[in-house]
């Protein structure tokens, strides 16, 4: 069962990264042949960085549209993160090569508050799932794998905090299997079947994500939309296979001379 | 008048519970395939009836590996398909889906017509587990519903604006028109347009013969009501400015009007300047049907034209998308301009030239003149949310208001969350302003119409100032649904123009 769940979340890890960084080269080597930034909008890199920064961290606009799915969606998302930061104490080794780390994980906020946040994180999920069920204009718009996604997140989110506050697991166990997997050196999981279910869908979330819709995590920072800068009187803005059409534009039979 | 039900005024924009199929079936007429074919488009007549276009052969397939084109051309697009995570942010931000409560008005659900299949053909989830992602594959049903509802969206961008990836259907519709024109479904009316640009240089088809005889009247009109000689100059070589405008300001109302005053701001700063005739048209509706080639050969014209005649600057006159094409694309389309004077902006707009005009105290004007009005301003959506005025971020908004001020003594705002960037769309921009479509432009203006009336009770505004002209044209033909009469809708020069006095001005006794 251990070497299955190494490998399960080995695959895993792999796949999410590499189906990721190929998305992002992918998005990057697409071109963007007009300057479309919606304006007003920055008229400086600097400028457009800030921009970019206040939609990743406050998500300003979404604040702007709707105050419920934005204080839902903050609230997962932050919590999301606080909690990614306290597993980091699972796969860092305070020796090791990632100990350099070690202090931001200790750190009082990452550990206590990242326990509380496993809750509000869950809170968060229920809120947008609720939305997508009750508020007739978003149940329209939602797939099944829309709800489902929810659910797998909620799932992981429920597994981990009865662990957290209900069954508890040999955690230092828990650890050992970890740096095992990164030593090469197998180690046996911590009993128990709810960190088998925590495990296995995080696993399968990672499988997944890189051909979801949880691409908006490489694609927020890739719309044209938010990410130019607005100069265009300045500086002419122009792509290889446009510039292939320049060489011809002037043929056009209504342009006498 | 009309087989359709117009919406009723209320205080208060409400949002509609989504319903299905209000709008459904409601098409543009298509363009015929000579017409496609003068764009590089094909077309397919159905021999057995009349004026009926059908699909390409070999449609599907076109469809698909045009879609397939345009994701590997088109970031935006690409990245757009990609990310949404159906929030429903954007869900009650359509000036459509407010004024018809068509789901698919919505524009998540818009995207999704065309996401749905980009999801089928494209990516792994669609082609293994479609239902769960909701894909499907590409029908004639599907096209069909495409071509409707591609037309049912002004390309105004005011989604975008909320939604928190920036996802902007304005492209999402952009591709599915460019998909749809190459298997047969342009539309009639920007690509007939688009042709007589081509042929005759401007969207009315106003040969220049026709052109040179509307700009003496012109001339006649504004000597008779001053007199002073004001001149409207057409083709004149050397000139300093080439003013492209749209072909609307040569003879609808209150476009002209604005045109008159930007004639007399050049009349009264000594400005040297022209009109062309091959430029006789500032609008560019290859925007509208998605097409980099067609929207390039149209602002080549531009490029062609202040060649030609030897000008130092080039100044758009009021219009909204174009705009956009203007400032956003004309040095990636038609540049580099190093042949032009590189103190001013590339192109300039009016209300920037006529700003820093007023600001100098070079105009003579009396506000008082428009002491019969109170106004209030029009954020025209290509202005407001895809390009900018002067060298700050907002001058759109704050520039032409400036103007206004300038001349006006009585001015208002409407309600926050539908001026500057959250601007509510006319309900005829995008390509939709033809009578084929007129349910959805009298449906559209809703919330546009909502909050003029608004200030109109609360704060006695009487008139509506707006610098594009395909919004002063919707406005005039579409708010008198709503109890507003055509003559509220006036242009920002004409306000200049009411107010401005030249030298050796006499005012008619009245
Ligand atoms: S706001 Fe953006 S992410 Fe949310 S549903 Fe609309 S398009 Fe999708
Ligand atoms: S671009 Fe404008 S018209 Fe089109 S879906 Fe968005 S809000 Fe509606």
């Amino acid at each position: 069962m251990s070497t299955l769940y190494a490998f399960l979340l080995v695959a895993a890890t792999v796949v999410m990264l590499v189906g990721l960084a190929r998305k992002a080269k992918q998005y990057r080597k697409t071109p963007a042949p007009l300057k479309i930034p919606v304006t007003p909008a920055p008229k400086t890199t600097g400028g457009v960085v800030i921009r970019l920064a206040k939609e990743v961290v406050l998500f300003a606009s979404l604040f702007r549209s709707n105050k419920w799915t934005w204080l839902f969606g903050w609230m997962f998302h932050v919590s999301l993160a606080l909690v990614f930061l306290r597993h980091l104490r699972y796969v860092i080794d305070p020796e090791g090569m990632l100990g350099f780390l070690w202090p931001l994980v200790s750190l009082e906020v990452v550990q206590s508050f990242g326990k509380y946040a496993g809750i509000t994180m869950v809170i968060g999920l229920l809120g947008l799932f609720g939305r997508r069920l009750f508020v007739a204009r978003v149940r329209y718009i939602s797939a099944p794998s829309d709800y489902l996604m929810l659910l797998l997140i909620m799932f992981i989110g429920f597994s981990g905090l009865t662990m957290s506050f209900i069954s508890h697991i040999d955690i230092v166990q828990m650890k050992s299997f970890m740096l095992g997997i990164l030593n090469f050196d197998l180690v046996d999981l911590p009993e128990g079947s709810t960190i088998l279910i925590h495990l296995g869908l995080v696993a399968l979330l990672g499988f997944i994500l890189p051909v979801s819709k949880l691409l908006h995590i490489p694609g927020v920072f890739y719309a044209p939309t938010r990410n130019q800068v607005d100069n265009p009187r300045e500086k002419r803005h122009i792509v290889e296979w446009a510039k292939k059409l320049d060489e011809t534009r002037k043929d056009y039979p209504e342009l006498r001379g | 008048m009309a087989d359709y039900e117009v919406p009723e005024l209320k205080e208060y924009a409400v949002v509609p519970l989504p319903e299905d199929d209000t709008m459904k079936g409601l098409k543009p007429f298509v363009a015929k395939p000579d017409f496609q074919e003068a764009l590089g488009y094909p077309g397919k007549k159905d021999e057995t009836k009349e004026n009926t276009y059908l699909l390409v052969d070999g449609w599907h397939d076109k469809a698909i590996d045009k879609m397939g084109d345009l994701l590997n051309r088109y970031r935006g697009f690409r990245v757009f398909m990609d990310s949404c995570v159906k929030c429903g942010a954007c869900t009650d931000k359509c000036h459509y889906f407010l004024g018809t409560k068509d789901a698919k008005n919505m524009p998540v659900a818009r995207q999704d017509l065309l996401r749905s299949v980009y999801r089928r053909y494209f990516t792994f989830a669609g082609k293994f587990f479609p239902k769960l992602v909701g894909a499907r594959d590409l029908t004639e049903d599907v096209v069909e519903e495409w071509y409707s509802y591609f037309h049912q969206c002004s390309e105004c961008r005011r989604c975008s604006v909320f939604c928190p990836y920036g996802i902007d259907t304005a492209e999402v519709t952009m591709a599915a028109r460019e998909i749809l024109a190459h298997i047969g479904r342009g539309t009639k009316y920007s690509n007939e347009i688009i042709g007589k640009v081509f042929t005759i240089g401007n969207n009315l088809g106003l040969p220049e013969k026709a052109l040179a005889n509307v700009l003496e009247g012109l001339e006649e009109d504004v000597e008779y009501d001053i007199e002073v000689e004001v001149k409207f100059p057409l083709d004149k070589k050397g000139a300093d400015i080439l003013l492209v405008t749209p072909s609307a300001d040569f003879f609808a109302e209150p476009h002209i009007d604005g045109l008159i005053g930007y004639a007399k701001v050049f009349h009264a700063t000594n400005t040297s300047w022209t009109l062309s005739t091959m430029a006789s048209e500032a609008a560019n509706f290859g925007l509208f049907i998605g097409s980099y080639e067609n929207m390039q050969r149209i602002s080549m014209r531009i490029r062609q034209a202040a060649e030609d005649l030897g000008v130092k600057r080039i100044v758009y006159g009021e219009c909204g998308h174009a705009w956009r094409v203007g400032y956003s694309f004309l040095n990636t389309l038609a540049g580099p301009f190093d042949f032009l004077d590189q103190n001013y902006p590339i192109p300039q707009h009016i209300c920037e030239f006529t700003l820093d005009k007023l600001e100098k105290g070079e105009l003579n004007i009396d506000k008082s003149r428009n002491d019969d009005m109170t106004l209030t301003f029009h954020d025209s959506c290509n202005v407001a949310r895809a390009s900018g005025m002067g060298d700050k971020p907002g001058g759109q908004f704050t520039i032409p208001r400036a103007v206004i001020k300038h001349v006006c003594n009585n001015y208002v705002d409407m309600e926050k969350d539908t001026i500057h960037d959250a601007t509510f769309c006319c309900g005829g921009g995008g390509g939709l302003l033809t009578d084929d479509l007129m349910e959805i432009r009298v449906k559209g203006i809703l919330p546009r119409a909502t909050a003029l009336k608004n200030v109109t009770e609360e704060y006695g505004v009487t008139h509506m100032a707006a610098i594009c002209a395909i919004c002063k044209s919707q406005f005039t033909k579409v708010l008198p649904y709503y109890g507003f009469t055509m003559d509220q809708i006036v242009s920002v020069h004409q306000l200049v123009s009411n107010a401005i006095i030249l030298e050796g001005q006499v005012d008619p006794e009245d």
